[in-house]
């Protein structure tokens, strides 16, 4: 495991390089077929209207994986991450145009864990149309 | 009819293993627009220290959700999953999951709760490698709405 962020050139505060993330019916249908995740109300308009959603929803756990970019591209071995957690708060709506949707991630090391594992946890803040869509995300994440 | 809390502690048979292919993970890395090396390249996987290429953090998830069907389709239990929204999702990891593992699952009911006439219903998958070794915990929360809640908590949806 090597993580290119050393333990000792961070602190409580410090930013993550953020990330913008484009998801489209396209991106949908590919995350669908590659994690056996078939839910229709994440490809069908018509299904998704008829159970009350405003429209077709990305799947919350596309959302999870596009959130912890923000941690693994920081440290750049995923191999890092100790521990990585969230709650689904709103969906990700996703349009059928060409822009789609973006959702929005940005993070910030919350506290220094443990001076010997050299462990940090990320705090990270994940929205869409200026709503927040995941609550309490947060990593763990072992530094150099 | 609330989820019976008396389930808590009640552990499955350990799922069948499931082969980590270098492809699958490529696939999934790509669907998530995840360009790490370490997904990609095994060499590159190499030189961070891993045996092969590893996985990204949520990879673990289709494994675990198939293996947690044998909670929501449990007859005993009665779960009504047209009324289920995924709450939230936490993982622990010992390590990656690498291509070439051989996985399987062992899943627990960690917990149910009841509030305002929803049901908390927490799994726990336990992911092993072949030779015992722990890769890593997932823990999902889900969520059945009450009856009369339906429209909003379908908004949620995960």
């Amino acid at each position: 495991m090597v993580a290119r962020v050393n333990y000792d050139e961070v602190e409580a505060g410090t930013e993550l390089p953020p990330l913008t993330i484009p998801v489209t019916r396209g991106t949908l249908v590919q995350y669908a077929g590659a994690s056996g995740d078939f839910n229709p109300i994440h490809w069908n308009e018509k299904f998704a209207k008829e159970v009350g959603l405003p429209d077709v929803i990305a799947h919350g756990m596309f959302t999870m994986a596009s959130a912890v970019r923000v941690v693994t591209d920081w440290v750049g071995d995923p191999g890092a991450l100790v521990e990585y957690g969230v709650r689904f708060t709103k969906p990700v709506v996703v349009p059928n145009d060409d822009k789609g949707a973006l959702i929005e991630v940005s993070g910030k090391v919350a506290a220094k864990l443990d001076d010997a594992a050299r462990t940090v946890r990320v705090d990270l803040t994940v929205t869409s149309a200026g709503q927040k869509v995941l609550g309490q995300s947060r990593a763990v994440v072992r530094l150099a | 009819m609330p989820l019976d809390p008396s389930f808590v502690g009640r552990t499955y048979p350990p799922t069948e293993s499931y082969e980590v292919g270098r492809e699958k993970i490529r696939e999934f890395a790509d669907a998530v627009g995840d360009a790490n090396p370490a997904y990609h390249d095994p060499e590159a996987a190499k030189a961070l220290g891993h045996p092969d290429v590893i996985a990204p953090p949520t990879f673990p998830f289709a494994l675990t959700y198939r293996a947690a069907a044998q909670v929501v389709k449990d007859p005993d239990l009665g779960l009504d999953f047209s009324r289920v929204v995924h709450g939230d999702q936490k993982f622990a990891y010992t390590r990656p999951v690498r291509a070439g593992d051989r996985l399987s699952v062992t899943v627990t009911i960690e917990a149910i709760k009841s509030m305002a006439g929803n049901d908390f219903l927490t799994v726990r998958g336990e992911v092993y490698a072949a030779d015992g070794e722990h890769v890593v915990t997932s823990l999902m929360m889900l969520v059945v709405r009450a009856v009369e809640a339906e429209s909003d908590a379908a908004k949620v949806g995960g």
